[in-house]
């Protein structure tokens, strides 16, 4: 299957490599490709459930057998932690299918068996991740009330700042229902985190003028909807405090450096989280401690 | 959909919603043909819903007897949920028959082999498989070569299956489906559903988690 396109995206494992004539959606298409993992947009059984495809390559410098393993217990432990929160009703993406055993690919080129590595389909969010929500806001903020963050008593104003801070306490909600559940989400970032059905059409580059669907006639950024945890590739299941304030110290951490301007306002998480479930006031303390030397407990590693 | 090209006898579609004046229309032969995405262009599926089936003990005695004419997936659909449910196992099985790691005889027997949590294939055969008392019957056949096709799953089925044809969709699955017993098996007895006695089919939120949570367990059988 080679062609002579510019950049041709890696191969797809099966069953992925078939190409439907009858089902438009197909061939999945290429999002984002990282280090661990490429992420294609597709679907699941038809085109009703839109699905997000998560690709684990295998990993030619590794020793096959370590690769395997490797491999197979991280789209595992993935597929696990996703089905155990649906059960337990926290927003994620549900789990629609696995392969952790991978398949073994021929290679076009020398006609070699190698390992091609593990799959898992999930249920596509529909949505912003909070990330661009929090920047349109914030360019909202500017655009309308200038830079002169001391002025009290302007009423649009307050209402706007009110609308963020429940937009967050919902934000620490959603991670109190994760912790509760057990799991340690391991890399809580705003990218990490989608309103549901918000569709901000942020321009990308190159794009002409965006639809603006998630703003309405006054240009005010959509904050209602679920929150959604993505992202659980590096996630585990842990109860202990340190873990769980760990995941609140990243977040916290994370929201201070892409969103300097509403960091202010970041206590409205700690709130949301503190409101969620019983043992939220032992990890928020523990959050202090973490705070005052970082995030390893170790000093290994 | 394009209606033209729907004939009583045949139906193909890579949609789920079937329109009710087609599903009226069918009258012995409702068999539907099923593109699975991603599963190979070649191995269509063909799924028929039976309601008061009348010769369940005859049609699990030509299974048990093995009887290859009778290769079938035929699934006791009080243990369906809705039509993801179904074709999320037929995924599964086709998806590890491709891949050479199938755990019982063939794909059909595969197919009810996956509907189950757990890895106990006569386990999963009491479950989820035709019993003898079996009142209403999802039939599942996979197109395995090409000489299995939609009218000869058609002909053999309407000749041997005594029992009413209905849509295959959630409408009628969800009068069918008994959530307790399909909790139990699922071990999800914790999931809070809506009674049965719900008005309308409508997928409100406690039945969508319901749903999700069986195909994750679904994909995740197996896993150790």
């Amino acid at each position: 299957m080679h062609t002579t396109h510019e950049y041709t995206p890696p191969p797809l494992p099966p069953p992925f490599h078939h190409h439907h004539q009858t089902t438009p959606a197909n061939p999945p298409t290429l999002l984002t490709q990282g280090a661990e993992a490429h992420l294609y947009k597709t679907h699941y059984l038809s085109a009703a459930h839109p699905a997000a495809l998560k690709i684990r390559p295998s990993k030619p410098y590794r020793h096959p057998i370590l690769d395997r393993r490797l491999t197979r217990q991280r789209i595992l432990q993935e597929a696990r932690c996703l089905a155990k929160l649906v059960r337990e009703g926290v927003s994620v993406p549900a789990l629609y299918a696995v392969d952790w055993e991978g398949q073994t690919v021929t290679d076009a080129d020398t006609g070699a068996e190698r390992y091609g590595g593990a799959w898992l389909l999930m249920e596509w969010v529909e949505g912003d991740v909070v990330r661009v929500v929090v920047r349109e806001w914030e360019g909202y903020m500017l655009r309308h009330f200038g830079d002169d963050r001391d002025v009290d008593g302007h009423v649009e104003r307050k209402r706007e700042e009110d609308r963020m801070k429940d937009f967050l306490r919902r934000i620490g909600g959603a991670v109190g229902k994760l912790h509760a559940a057990g799991v340690i989400h391991g890399d809580l970032t705003t990218s990490n985190l989608i309103l549901r059905g918000t569709n901000l059409g942020v321009k990308k580059e190159g794009e002409g003028d965006a639809v603006d669907e998630g703003r309405d006639g006054l240009g005010h950024v959509g904050l209602e909807g679920e929150v959604v945890l993505i992202d659980f590739g590096l996630a585990g299941q842990s109860v202990q405090d340190e873990d769980r304030a760990v995941d609140l110290y990243v977040l916290e951490r994370a929201f201070g450096s892409t969103h300097p301007r509403t960091e202010g306002f970041f206590a409205e998480v700690l709130e949301g989280y503190r409101a969620s479930y019983r043992g939220s006031v032992s990890v928020l303390k523990r959050l202090e401690e973490v705070r005052m030397r970082g995030r390893k407990k170790s000093m290994l590693g | 959909m394009d209606l033209s090209r729907i004939s009583i006898l045949e139906k193909k579609t890579t949609e789920f919603s079937v329109p009710k004046s087609i599903a009226c229309a069918m009258s012995s032969s409702l068999l539907e043909t099923i593109d699975l995405a991603h599963l190979p262009p070649s191995m269509p599926v063909y799924v028929a819903l039976y309601r008061d089936v009348k010769n369940a003990a005859s049609l699990r005695q030509q299974l048990i007897s093995g009887n290859a004419d009778f290769e079938y997936a035929f699934i006791d659909a009080s243990m369906v949920l809705s039509r993801a449910h179904a074709l999320s196992a037929v995924f599964r099985a086709v998806n590890d028959s491709i891949n050479g790691r199938l755990k019982s005889r063939n794909v059909h027997s595969e197919i009810v082999f996956s509907f189950s949590p757990a890895n106990n294939i006569a386990e999963s055969f009491r479950k989820f498989g035709i019993a003898d008392s079996t009142k209403d019957l999802l039939v599942i056949k996979v197109s395995t070569t090409p000489e299995i096709t939609h009218d000869s799953v058609a002909a053999h089925l309407s000749q041997h299956v005594e029992g009413s044809v209905v849509p295959f969709d959630d409408d009628t699955l969800s009068n069918i489906a008994d959530v307790t017993k399909i909790k139990k098996a699922y071990k999800l007895g914790a999931l809070k559903t809506p009674p049965p006695t719900q008005p309308n089919g409508t997928h409100d939120d406690g039945t969508k988690q319901l749903e999700l949570s069986v195909l994750g367990a679904i994909a995740l059988r197996g896993a150790t």
